[in-house]
């Protein structure tokens, strides 16, 4: 088996827009979640997201581009351009043709319908843009990374809602730990923050109206966010053989089905995907210093997350840190796995381990060192981040320091 | 603005060029306009005009509108305006 290691990293996110202003953003426990900026808000009953601001595609992409690319396919090639370029890997010749592209999202071009559902149905227009299927489907954002940067091989999209972007970088794992491929960009996209989609959020009942307090007992609900975060796996002699920095090592990957409950999350299915990613990783419980939760400031998922880390982990739960990025940046559902590893990054190299902003009231059922409102230092050398979609899909990536 | 120079200026848009530089005996082709910027110019002429271009992306030959040049793409726009506007 061949060691994975990541020589790129780039994101677009409500925190920044790029990985050292995220990651600074991260350390200073700044909060980007506010009011929301699009149309129709005043029939929303949910205000606040996590919103990519200040980001003017048309200084980024040409006319023909922007007809092509949905917000989720931009955010996605943005963060690529960042992973890429940092890398500093060109894909010719037999690197082309073995290297790949597995990108996670959930909802795909979802402002790309909103826009045109609204056309035919409210404004009774019978005709659309030629490119709306081009530009909704899930795959777009990985065959434009695909076609922008040469690179011909394994490339596909996975969605498991909100475990999309953990379970396409395990997919990238594999690959390049097989030896299918020397390298694969991997992450995941998402941009969920249009009037459609806040509107079927809305009808789960499940967001907070007021910020998102992951493991506070004054929690209230989830926050959406949105944004991308993509990366470049590639084989660790592949890497040392060309003299690429080493951002960390992916360890290990598993990832489980509760096979129980279509919302609800459970104890033991996330209990089963830690400790297979453990497993795989090989690495004892105690090596584990830092967890990047999914911690999404619901009832549910704080309380079945915490009781699931402390079975796994037994009195080590007690000493690691964990704490969840959504209360900054928001839940980027199908990207966020992937922005969230960021965080696991800073922990391994930069030995910085993000707060749990929001924090206000110890829960009982959340009784773990969420490292609550303020950064802290502290040198981790394995990291775990964790992923549970909806629908009982589980996902956990481990991570080691380079 | 007529018929020719409204069709003029779509297909110079998508061509990326001054309508100036847009010459009647074009063929999309000459203009670099490939088969993706067809379909957008059809549909910009069909917003255009408010008409229905009968343009059929999977076999454009067999399609009752003519777009072997820029001349007769504006004879079928000029046609299909006084039939669909009549």
């Amino acid at each position: 088996m061949k060691r994975v290691v990541i020589t790129g990293a780039g994101t677009i996110n409500a925190l920044g827009q790029n990985v050292p202003d995220t990651l600074e953003a991260m350390r200073e426990g700044r909060c980007g979640i506010g009011p929301l900026e699009m149309r129709d808000t005043d029939r929303l009953a949910i205000r606040i997201g996590g919103q990519v601001k200040g980001f003017d595609p048309e200084e980024v992409f040409n006319r023909q581009q922007i007809a092509l690319y949905d917000r989720y396919t931009q955010f996605t090639l943005i963060a690529a351009e960042e992973a890429i370029r940092q890398s500093g890997l060109t894909f010719e010749g037999e690197l082309a043709n073995r290297s790949g592209v597995v990108l996670g999202t959930s909802g795909g071009g979802l402002t790309t319908q909103d826009e045109n559902y609204r056309a035919v149905y409210e404004e009774g227009k019978n005709r659309v843009h030629p490119f709306v299927v081009p530009k909704l489907m899930n795959n777009a954002a990985c065959s434009h990374v695909s076609m922008q940067y040469n690179i011909k091989g394994p490339s596909f999209t996975v969605a498991s809602a909100c475990a999309s972007s953990n379970h396409a970088m395990g997919q990238a794992f594999w690959f390049v730990r097989s030896g299918m491929a020397p390298v694969m960009v991997t992450g995941g996209s998402e941009s969920m923050l249009c009037f459609g989609g806040i509107k079927a959020w809305e009808g789960l009942r499940v967001m907070s109206k007021d910020g998102c307090r992951p493991f506070s007992a004054t929690r209230n609900g989830m926050v959406q966010g949105e944004g991308a975060g993509i990366f470049v796996f590639e084989e660790y002699e592949h890497a040392k053989a060309r003299g690429a920095e080493i951002i960390a090592e992916v360890a290990g990957f598993a990832m489980s089905s509760d096979a129980a409950d279509i919302v609800m999350p459970s104890k033991q299915g996330a209990a089963r995907a830690i400790s297979g990613a453990l497993a795989d990783a090989g690495l004892d419980r105690e090596r584990i210093g830092y967890i990047n939760a999914h911690g999404t400031g619901t009832a549910a998922n704080d309380k079945t997350e915490c009781a699931a880390v402390a079975d796994v982990f037994g009195t080590h739960a007690d000493e690691l840190m964990i704490s969840s990025t959504k209360s900054m940046h928001g839940h980027c559902i199908g990207g966020t796995g992937a922005v969230e590893l960021l965080s696991c990054i800073m922990a391994l190299r930069d030995g910085v381990i993000a707060p749990t902003i929001g924090y206000e009231e110890p829960d009982p059922e959340c009784a773990l060192d969420c490292v609550p409102n303020e950064a802290r230092e502290a040198k981790v050398g394995a990291a775990l981040s964790n992923a549970f979609a909806f629908g009982g899909l589980n996902a956990v990536l481990v991570l080691k320091a380079a | 603005m007529n018929v020719k120079d409204k069709v003029v200026e779509i297909i110079a848009e998508q061509a990326v060029l001054e309508p100036s530089d847009v010459k009647m005996d074009h063929t999309l082709e000459d203009l670099g306009i490939d088969s993706l910027g067809l379909v957008e110019s059809i549909f910009a002429i069909e917003e255009a005009f408010d008409i229905s271009v009968p343009f059929n992306a999977n076999d454009p030959s067999e399609s009752d509108f003519d777009i072997s040049s820029v001349a007769k793409i504006v004879e079928g726009v000029e046609r299909l305006v006084a039939e669909q506007h009549a």
